[in-house]
């Protein structure tokens, strides 16, 4: 080979490499991202069964139910609507009513949403970004109460 | 005191000014007296940063509530190393700590660097004191850490709970010596640039500085890993949560940089590329500041949430990273590039290096810039994670760390990789060998697993295979091996740590992923449960009462076969009242290298609690893998061949020109 070919050769490798991380990233990105709903956007959202998302709204009062091992169950609400999740685990520190959450994983066949994972964050007054946003866009909040 | 402070921060910020314009100017006209301003301007810079620190930090020992950040931060109830740490523990705090390293960064060129040409110091010099100069404008407009609050409440508001705790107090420090550490191959970088040559002196510089900037990243981040896993209770050490990802960003550009460095100082090739990876680095090491600092992210870490600071934050980091970027398209092609060489030469497995590790960031970036992205755009709210960097990060990972054991040993300029592949035999044997009996022999083992297992063997192996190579193993009789052994450059050894430091990491994840235990359960006082093969009874809760907290403990003991209680462990949910914030201190016991971890939940009244207890085989390597890492480093940088105070200059070497084959 000569040197130009050689040094084509090598940037056409270099090339190929990068479009595979690239073609695999962007594959990744459609396959393994999970998408943020609030309640209220379920109805619209067509999910495929299983399909893993994120859940965001505030804990209803009054529905957090505790027993069954450490299973628990609670309802998230952006105010208008609501729906049921289970959860087996320790639930946060910060996990109470009417406080904002973020829950992950799917819904069942009973149409109750499976949580594997509960998020609420570490500070008295924080709201979830998501969750925070949800609310304002349906007026039921707003940003005068976290400051 | 808090004046001072304030009026010395002020001062730090109008001698920046001098610093990036005089000696630019000077090094421009080619004025000695202007370049020399440099030097001094950068001293005194850093000794009125470092008063308006130790002002700040007076203010924090002192409890003195009539200062806004100490109010916000601090209750007179707090032990005094958490009053102390406090000081960094916030948004203010802790860029004025950013800019006191950036400022002690550039002190250290300052005082040490007499031997550099005269206008490349004078133009790093100033590159370093503008970005000083941006961050300084920052703190004095939008985060002000002396703001005064007339009149003075009685008592603070603590400090973060989470935040009371010994790995946080180092965490930042370390995190940003790294991060900050990379403005020095930054300023470099730039300076060449506008200098339009880089010469050998800038190659022995930069080495030295990316080595020292990455040891202390890499300490920095294993801390902050090994804090997130015992403080948050969730027993998890890694969340590619978007802040981590702000720090491994410029861990992984800038361990791409110290190989490619490696190529320049030794082949003075791919000098480009490495000037162009500098300015990467640090790009990403802004970017990081951006995405912490500005509250963009929806993150367990991200306590700032104020927008204006977002966007001058976002518009240095577009003036420097635009800026760097242009001129370097503007001068690059007017430098003199390195010769081509062979690929199958040590250049040639650095050159791989650099590729699998760029385009690993490139992942890492896109991961976390995508979501911010298709929000702001779109709307759409998704959140990338765990799933997302198993399919991209890992499969990069997997060809990189087979490959990292051939480096070392491939000759420069035109390797053999059968004469390699052949001395690397051994370590292939042990690696197959352990992936197998992971297979085969270990309860739980799975493909991963042993896929781990053999990487991780590999690259331990792989590192003693160099040394015992290059200390002439089979070619001499053993005394004499054991001399050229020890007469070995330190740098050869500093490989051989570090990357025999990956595979000890990788053991630890291989370990703690693959064959841990997960109990989630309703204990009863008295009541036991066996976990990994041992006994644990829990005993009881009981309320204590920390300075500012109130806590209920509860007591786990570890019991052998015997019945013998061989250890207590005890677990807690703590209270702070001032911010009425509840937190979990979990309980851990070390055994050997695995860790028992014990985190607490509800409690009912008939004295039964959930517990959550975990079994972390072999966990504690994952952070012991990363010291030994920063061994390598360090054990690397005292190699007297890369003493900062280089050597007499000398002529640099004819660039070697590839052989057409």
């Amino acid at each position: 080979m000569t040197r130009k070919q050689k040094r084509l050769s090598v940037i056409v490798a270099g090339l190929s490499f990068l479009a595979l991380a690239a073609g695999l990233t962007f594959y990744a990105l459609g396959q393994k991202a999970s998408y943020f709903y609030m309640p209220g956007d379920l109805a619209v959202a067509n999910l495929a069964p299983g399909q893993r998302i994120r859940l965001g709204g505030l804990v209803e009062k009054g529905t957090i139910v505790r027993g069954q091992g450490t299973t628990v169950s609670f309802a998230v609400t952006d105010t208008h609507d609501t729906v049921k999740v289970t959860y087996t685990g320790i639930l946060p520190d910060l996990f109470r009513e009417e406080q904002g959450v973020i829950t992950e994983g799917s819904f069942g066949s009973d149409g109750v949403f499976v949580a594997d994972s509960v998020l609420a964050k570490h500070d008295e007054r924080y709201m979830p970004k998501e969750v925070a946003d949800g609310l304002k866009a349906k007026g039921v909040w707003q940003e005068t109460q976290v400051k | 005191m808090v004046e001072i402070g304030h009026f010395a921060l002020v001062l730090a910020f109008a001698l920046a000014l001098i610093q990036t314009i005089v000696p630019l100017v000077g090094a421009r006209i080619g004025s000695d007296r202007m370049m020399a301003v440099a030097a001094p301007t950068a001293i005194t810079g850093f000794a009125l940063t470092a008063l308006s620190f130790a002002a700040l930090m007076v203010a924090y020992a002192g409890s003195d509530f009539s200062v806004v950040n100490v109010w916000e931060n601090s209750h007179s109830l707090q032990p005094m190393i958490y009053k102390l740490t406090g000081t960094w523990g916030n948004h203010e705090g802790s860029m004025l700590l950013w800019v006191l390293i950036l400022a002690f960064f550039g002190a250290l060129v300052a005082a040490f660097g007499a031997n550099l040409p005269a206008s490349l110091k004078a133009n790093v010099l100033a590159v370093q004191g503008s970005i000083g100069l941006a961050f300084f404008l920052f703190i004095l407009i939008t985060s002000n850490p002396f703001a005064r609050l007339i009149p003075a409440p009685v008592e603070g508001r603590d400090l973060n709970p989470i935040l009371q705790d010994l790995g946080l107090a180092v965490h930042p420090p370390l995190l940003y010596l790294g991060y900050v550490g990379f403005s020095i191959c930054f300023s470099f970088s730039v300076a060449a640039l506008i200098d339009g040559r880089i010469d050998a002196a800038w190659a022995r510089w930069v080495r030295p500085w990316t080595l020292v900037a990455w040891i202390f990243l890499t300490g920095g981040i294993a801390v902050g890993s090994y804090w997130a896993y015992y403080e948050l209770g969730w027993g998890g050490f890694w969340f590619w949560d978007p802040v981590e990802n702000a720090s491994f960003m410029p861990w992984l550009a800038g361990t791409a940089l110290l190989h490619s460095a490696i190529v320049m100082e030794k082949r003075s090739a791919l000098k480009i590329w490495t000037l162009l990876l500098a300015i990467l680095t640090f790009s990403l090491s802004l970017l990081g500041t951006f995405l912490v600092r500005s509250g963009v992210l929806t993150s367990v870490h991200a306590f700032a949430t104020d927008p204006s600071r977002g966007i001058f934050i976002l518009c240095i980091l577009l003036f420097f990273i635009g800026g760097s970027l242009a001129l370097f398209a503007l001068r690059a092609s007017s430098l003199t590039a390195g010769g081509l060489f062979q690929p199958i030469s040590r250049e040639g497995a650095l050159v791989l290096n650099n590729l699998f590790l760029t385009t690993a960031t490139a992942t890492v970036l896109i991961g976390t810039l995508y979501p911010l992205a298709l929000e702001a755009l779109t709307g759409d709210k998704i959140s990338v994670g765990e799933p997302f960097f198993n399919l991209t990060f890992g499969p990069l990972m997997v060809p990189l760390l087979l490959l990292v054991p051939f480096g070392p040993l491939l000759a420069w300029k035109r390797g053999d990789l059968l004469a390699v592949a052949q001395r690397l035999m051994a370590a292939f044997g042990a690696a197959l060998l352990a992936a197998l009996v992971t297979l085969f022999f270990i309860d739980g083992g799975s493909v991963l697993a042993a896929t781990g297992a053999g990487l991780a063997v590999w690259l331990i192996f792989g590192a003693a295979t160099d040394l015992a190579m290059k200390a002439g193993f089979r070619s001499v009789t053993f005394p004499v091996m054991l001399r050229r052994l020890v007469g070995l450059p330190r740098s050869v050894f500093g490989t051989a740590f570090a990357h025999a430091g990956l595979g000890i990491t990788l053991i630890g994840l291989v370990g703690t992923l693959n064959f841990g235990e997960e109990h989630i359960l309703t204990m009863k006082p008295q009541q036991t449960v066996e976990v990994a093969g041992r006994t644990i009874r829990f005993e009881g809760i009981q309320p204590m009462k920390g300075p500012n907290f109130n806590e209920d403990r509860a007591h786990f003991q570890l019991i052998n076969a015997g019945g013998q209680v061989t250890a207590t462990i005890s677990s807690s949910k703590r209270f702070y009242p001032a911010r009425q914030m509840p937190t979990t201190e979990a309980g851990i016991k070390t055994i050997g290298f695995s860790q028992l971890y014990i985190a607490l939940g509800d409690e009912s009244a008939d004295g039964s609690v959930v517990a959550r207890i975990w079994w972390k085989p072999l966990v504690t390597l994952i952070w012991l893998g990363g010291l030994v890492m920063m061994m390598g480093g360090a054990v690397s940088l005292a190699d007297r061949r890369l003493r900062v105070g280089a050597p007499a200059r000398r002529k640099s070497k004819p660039v070697p020109v590839a052989s057409p084959s």
